[in-house]
């Protein structure tokens, strides 16, 4: 343990994802030990990302308007929607340059051990862009895990009856990881490969 | 196949240790406590991803270490191949084949193939149902590497639906017998329906309420994964059952000197029969039934927030002369049954044995898997000892541990080698 400040920064540090104890206290001496000004550019990107940037109020990805640059893009179809976990998963398709409707960020997957049901993921919101007849497929881009195959299918069940096509990411992506850590070759021909699996 | 070389780095006891090793006998010797075991079992965790002895990796990194790497080569006919696994608690082992580019841990299964004795077997026969699951499940993937990835699914949609049963009991007992919660998650047509689930048709609950309603919405997905991969399981322990039926009658009749025939069978958490002799069921009717039955215990899971049906509730039944082997067999013959579910493993992937229909045994060359036994001979009298030795002696490989040389059998003569805290020495 150390004195106030110190261990307050390490406490912060240590909550933030992947990092762990040690890494904490690492980070915490190399800003201890760093150019005031250089501290100042952190906290100078950490506030203006709280103040400038939020969610997208239509489909969940990072914005800094009301509405994302895919949302506001208007060479991008609005047939179709490929609909993705997390913020981090748009960036992911969008490297593979396969894909040029729109997202939809669920903010998460089905996950009953970690409390987290349907309602805590942007669902309705989907559904409700979906009421218009405009948009003909939807592609369920979940991480390939046992938790986003069971929002896949979930969310396959539900949208299929409606009378839209929902297609599924071919197999090939590595089994058990995340999106985001399927290189750009893997994940297009996964897009291209998709499956349709109901409507 | 066999090891020609093991070397370790801050594994148990080892902060750094190399072995030449040689096909045939090899015995490891030393007093208690010295570290012999320690060495075979990181060869057995090459071929299984686990340890015979615990069931987390935290006590196989040496004390004080943050990571253990286990390096090994192994021989089959003319080809060698490297097999580096390193192993961090808490985070994903990764694995290297012959030097290249670092691949997920699961992914060096099916290179290496062990068949371990250790006086842990008794607890096949006279331990839990668990232990004998796991003994089919590793055999499974010891055949079929990719089975690993099935079974880690299995488990992880298992706690998934289990956790999301229990978060429904605690609400509704929380709700204090409010008729409307389980009517949600019985009837499975309308929890799918798109209106309820937008969440707006059941807002009369409250918050936690509301979350659980939609969450037993899922109860469905669930299931059907849950049986998906519960049949690919079933199927798989089926057939293996049926293989390895005459050869553990075989293998007990040969160490024991047959007092009474030993049967093994499979029994299943399904209300049918469980279908034996060649007629296999499908997975898809395996499917079938797992879902019905499902249904059949609905109530009765979310009464007791437990999955009630499913590979996970099954047990390898182990019957001596007509009697259950755990509760009557004596001390012996329970010894004896566990030497014969590992004798017939060995003789399973070996190729001695009639395959089951779903296994392709790649038995090219040299396919006949390495034997591992730690500290048996103390266990058994004379006469096991005898047989055992004779029944093994021919193996490519064998690898013994023992405390008192002398309980080695003079059938495994080959080379030895004198264990002491940290190093390994071979005896010339
Ligand atoms: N993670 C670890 N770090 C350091 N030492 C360990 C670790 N795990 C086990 N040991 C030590 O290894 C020794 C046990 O080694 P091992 O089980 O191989 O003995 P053995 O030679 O097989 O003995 P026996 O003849 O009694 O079976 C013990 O002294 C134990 O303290
Ligand atoms: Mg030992
Ligand atoms: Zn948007």
């Amino acid at each position: 343990m150390y004195e106030g400040a110190v261990q307050d920064l390490i406490d912060e540090l240590g909550r933030l994802p992947g990092v762990g104890p040690k890494s904490a206290q690492r980070i915490a001496f190399h800003l201890l030990a760093a150019e005031g000004h250089e501290v100042k550019r952190l906290v100078d990107a950490l506030t203006e990302v709280k103040l400038r940037v939020r969610f997208c109020e239509l489909c969940g990805n990072v914005a800094e308007a009301e509405r994302c640059r895919v949302c506001l893009d208007p060479r991008r179809s609005d047939e179709v929607i490929c609909v993705v976990e997390e913020p981090k998963d748009v960036v992911a398709v969008e490297r593979t340059r396969e894909f040029r409707g729109r997202y939809h960020v669920l903010g998460g997957a089905i996950n009953p051990m970690e409390n987290i049901g349907p309602d805590d993921l942007r669902i309705k919101e989907l559904l409700t862009r979906l009421a218009d007849g405009a948009v003909k497929e939807v592609i369920l881009a979940m991480d390939p895990n046992v938790e986003g195959e069971a929002t896949a299918t979930y969310l396959a069940r539900l949208i299929g009856p409606i009378g839209i096509t929902v297609s599924r990411l071919a197999s090939g992506l590595p089994v058990g990881g995340d999106l985001e850590y399927a290189d750009e070759v893997t994940l297009g021909r996964a897009f291209e490969g998709r499956r349709v699996v109901g409507g | 196949m066999y090891v020609s070389h093991l070397s370790l780095l801050d594994f148990r006891s080892y902060t750094a240790v190399d072995v030449e090793l040689e096909p045939g006998v090899n015995a490891f010797l030393g007093p208690n406590g010295q570290g012999k075991t320690n060495l075979v079992e990181a060869i057995g965790y090459v071929a299984t991803l686990g340890s015979h002895r615990v069931s987390t990796d935290a006590p196989l990194i040496r004390a004080g270490a943050s990571r253990a790497v286990v390096r090994t080569r192994v021989v089959r006919g003319d080809r060698a191949s490297t097999i580096e696994l390193e192993i961090a608690p808490g985070k994903a082992n990764r694995g290297r084949i012959n030097r290249g580019q670092p691949v997920r841990a699961r992914d060096v299964l099916g290179i290496l193939r062990t068949v371990l004795f250790a006086p842990e077997d008794l607890a096949l026969v006279k331990g839990d149902p668990d232990g004998r699951r796991r003994f089919l499940d590793q055999l499974l993937v010891l055949m079929i590497p990719r089975v690993s990835g099935v079974l880690a699914d299995y488990d992880r949609v298992l706690r998934q639906r289990s956790a999301l049963l229990k978060s429904a009991r605690g609400v509704r007992r929380s709700a204090g017998g409010r008729p409307s919660r389980p009517r949600l998650s019985t009837t499975s047509s309308t929890s799918l329906s798109p209106g309820l689930s937008t969440g707006s048709a059941d807002s009369s609950a409250g918050a936690a309420g509301d979350q659980t309603g939609s969450e037993l919405a899922t109860l469905d997905v669930w299931d059907a994964r849950l049986a998906e991969l519960g049949a690919e399981i079933l199927v798989l322990r089926l057939g293996l059952v049926e293989a390895l039926r005459p050869a553990v009658a075989a293998s007990y009749e040969q160490v024991s000197s047959g007092a009474g025939a030993a049967e093994i069978s499979y029994k299943w958490s399904l209300p049918s029969e469980v279908p034996d002799g060649a007629a296999l069921p499908s997975v898809g009717a395996v499917r079938d039934a797992l879902l019905d039955a499902m249904r059949d215990v609905r109530q009765q899971e979310l009464d007791r927030g437990l999955s009630l049906v499913g590979p996970h509730r099954d047990d390898l039944v182990l019957t001596l002369a007509g009697l259950p082997a755990k509760g009557y067999a004596s001390h012996g013959e329970s010894w004896s049954f566990a030497l014969a579910l590992r004798l017939a493993s060995y003789r399973l992937l070996g190729g001695e044995v009639q395959a089951p229909a779903f296994w392709n045994p790649d038995l090219g060359t040299d396919a006949e898997p390495v034997l591992v036994l730690d500290d048996v001979f103390a266990e058994l009298d004379t006469r096991r000892r005898e047989r055992l030795a004779e029944l093994v002696a021919p193996a490519r490989q064998v690898l013994v541990t023992a405390a008192v040389p002398d309980d080695v059998p003079g059938a495994l003569r080959g080379v030895r080698f004198h264990v002491e805290p940290g190093t390994v020495t071979r005896e010339r």
